[in-house]
């Protein structure tokens, strides 16, 4: 489904990613983990285009988007759940959705709106509510739900517990995962919560200063000595 | 009555302490100003003192400041903080009324006022801040775009329409379409440079637009008559009936059988810019519900979500410039039409500046915040024509006392553009 082949990318003189390879096949939930700084949030961005890939493919099912602007990359069934979840914070709940569906150009706003308000009940409840005014789980649940807006194929997720209490985290893994097996969708999650991540990943990957250093499937990660070690034995 | 309860200090010595602050800082100032005073002496200047007034300027600014204080406190403790999260429909509602009575008041103002052409070219004047806060609120209110040089592209229609008219003949009604698709023009020119910066660096850049724009039409003396201006631009007539005493053909008041009266004519452009401002309240508001004024709200809320979204953001903020840029051409050849006479001296920086703090003061993004405030800015100044001397201090202290009291605004609440039926049960 997507896939980056030797990808690099530049913040000015400063590479924050080296020659990534990646792959998210169909109906996978693949999870990135690292340290602060290691390029997993780059990753994403440059996925749409900002920062541009100074070097590498990015191919989406195929099609090398490497070089499309980003409002387009948004239209081709990549939906991304941004970093620190970016709601808008003036708008109501149910503009901040209406926004979601932009990409479709209005088409079956309608049975999308039904699908995240079975998905996110309490959205609905709030939908008439200032985005701004929402709890953090709550504007989460909107940021996934605005993205679920354009009917994507592939979903984005970057480090949706940051900021959540344990009890809200729970509910937005299970969530992600309901996605992956009820819904098929396809799911790129990067994540600071290394074990949860690991624990639901399908494959995960390890980034560290930008390199890929260490693939595997979810479990194998979990159990890697290296793994232990960096991301999980401080955390626990 | 227990407002926030202060720790250890009382309310009081806080109060005291922060009056004498300000009374030592306005002590510091008044001292040169009020303190020292020069006298003619034989020829020669002399400094003289007046510790007298000064020490009654102390004990001014003193008491001032406690009554001050004491005030804002009293205004802030009056209402809890009530920050309902969800947009009460009741305030929708109250809206509503005040803007149906305030355009009641607008439609029936010439007919008690006919005679006052004070008060209608007062009315006239606040029409045209009041489109053109409507129109700068799309670029800053609702896009988030800082504009410091708005006021170029009502320079843009107004000579647009004074060169279309004096030169080739143009009427009123053909050139402004023409200028309102100039100014449009120009605004995306402005918007091509600046689609990268944001904020502060965008404000300095768009200060500039302005500048060069009234530099160009004050030194271009061939194309604009320079410092001289343009006169003799035709008024706008009544759907071709001048208001005239006599013309070739029919004037206005031999048509409809009316003694001639000068006022006809005034009263017509109040009318005429009331129905411009209405014009462009419906396309403000239409656009607002429609998906490019929601994207003109989320660019202003964030870009970066914008983009992951989908949204083109180079065309959601070219729209917003080019929407804004347009409504001042309107505007501007409105302004043209009414004066007769146009000059760079109109579109100096002074004039974005007003248009500007009839936005933030009305609260950025509400229509009629735009009103409210525009008729602060226009009204007061001629309010305190009274005060001679005094007037832009009244004004300042004004302008003040409504940032302190209501910091974001008169009317911040910004009204949902969607909603939904309340009652619907959830789908299968």
């Amino acid at each position: 489904m997507l896939e980056l082949q030797r990808v690099s990318a530049h913040y000015g003189p400063i590479q924050a990613l080296a020659e990534v390879d990646l792959v998210v096949r169909a109906g996978e939930i693949v999870t990135l983990i690292g340290a602060n700084g290691a390029g997993k949030s780059t990753l994403m961005t440059t996925l749409f285009g900002t920062p541009r890939a100074s070097s590498g493919r990015i191919l989406l099912e195929g099609e090398d988007i490497t070089a499309l602007p980003p409002h387009r990359i948004a239209r081709l069934g990549m939906a991304l759940v941004p970093e620190g979840r970016r709601v808008f914070a003036k708008m109501s709940v149910y503009e901040n959705l209406l926004l979601g569906a932009t990409p479709l150009e209005g088409a079956h706003v309608e049975e999308n709106l039904q699908r995240v308000f079975s998905l996110f009940p309490v959205l609905e409840t709030r939908r008439t509510q200032r985005a701004g005014t929402l709890s953090g789980g709550e504007q989460q649940m909107l940021a996934i739900g605005r993205a679920l807006m354009s009917e994507p194929r592939l979903l984005l997720l970057d480090e949706p517990s940051l900021g959540l209490a344990p009890l809200v985290i729970r509910t937005i893994f299970r969530t992600i995962v309901a996605l992956n097996r009820e819904h098929g969708l396809t799911i790129l999650l990067v994540e600071q919560n290394a074990r949860q991540a690991l624990k639901i990943a399908h494959r995960g990957y390890v980034l560290q200063n930008g390199r890929i250093v260490l693939e595997g499937s979810g479990a194998a990660l979990l159990a890697d000595p290296q793994v232990r070690a960096a991301y999980l034995d401080a955390a626990s | 009555m227990t407002a926030a309860a202060l720790p250890a200090p009382s309310p009081l010595a806080l109060r005291l302490r922060d009056a004498l602050v300000i009374t030592v800082l306005g002590g510091l100032l008044a001292l040169p100003f009020i303190g020292l005073v020069t006298v003619e002496e034989g020829g020669a200047l002399a400094v003289r003192t007046r510790w007298g007034a000064w020490a009654m300027t102390l004990v001014a600014i003193f008491l001032g400041r406690l009554a001050f204080r004491a005030a804002l406190d009293a205004w802030r403790s009056r209402k809890p903080s009530h920050k309902s999260a969800a947009f009460s429909s009741t305030d929708a509602v109250l809206r509503r009324a005040a803007g149906t009575s305030l355009l009641a008041v607008a439609l029936l103002l010439p007919i008690f006022f006919a005679d006052n052409r004070y008060v209608i070219d007062t009315a006239t004047t606040l029409g045209i801040y009041v489109m053109l806060g409507w129109g700068l609120n799309v670029v800053v209110g609702l896009a988030g775009l800082l504009d410091l040089g708005y006021v170029a592209f009502y320079a843009v229609g107004a000579y647009t329409y004074a060169l279309l008219s004096t030169q080739f003949g143009w009427s009123f009604w053909a050139a402004l379409p023409v200028a309102g698709a100039l100014a449009a023009l120009f605004g995306i020119l402005l918007g091509y440079p600046v689609l990268r910066l944001r904020g502060d660096y965008l404000a300095i850049v768009t200060l500039g637009f302005g500048e060069i724009i009234r530099i160009v039409l004050l030194n271009w003396t061939s194309f604009s008559g320079g410092p001289n201006g343009i006169g003799n631009i035709p008024r706008p007539s009544f759907f071709g009936l001048p208001f005239a005493r006599s013309a070739e053909g029919r004037t206005f008041h031999e048509f409809f059988g009316l003694e001639f009266s000068p006022m006809h004519r005034f009263i017509f452009l109040y009318y005429l810019i009331v129905a411009l401002a209405l014009l462009t309240h419906a396309l403000v508001s239409r656009l607002r519900v429609l998906p490019t004024g929601r994207a003109w709200e989320a660019l202003r809320e964030d870009e970066i979500a914008c983009k992951a979204l989908g949204l083109n953001t180079t065309t959601v903020k070219l729209s917003a410039f080019a929407t804004g840029a347009m409504l001042a051409g309107f505007a501007g050849v409105f302004f043209a039409a009414r004066q007769g006479f146009i000059s760079p001296e109109s579109f100096t920086f002074s004039e974005s500046a007003t248009i500007l703090a009839i936005v933030v003061l009305g609260g950025m993004g509400s229509q009629l915040g735009v009103v409210l405030a525009a008729a602060v800015l226009v009204v007061l100044p001629e309010v305190g024509r009274q005060f001679a001397d005094y007037r832009m201090l009244v004004f300042g202290a004004a302008m003040v006392t409504i940032m302190a009291v209501k910091p974001t605004g008169l009317l911040a609440r910004r009204e949902p553009t969607v909603r939904l039926n309340p009652s619907r049960s959830s789908a299968p």
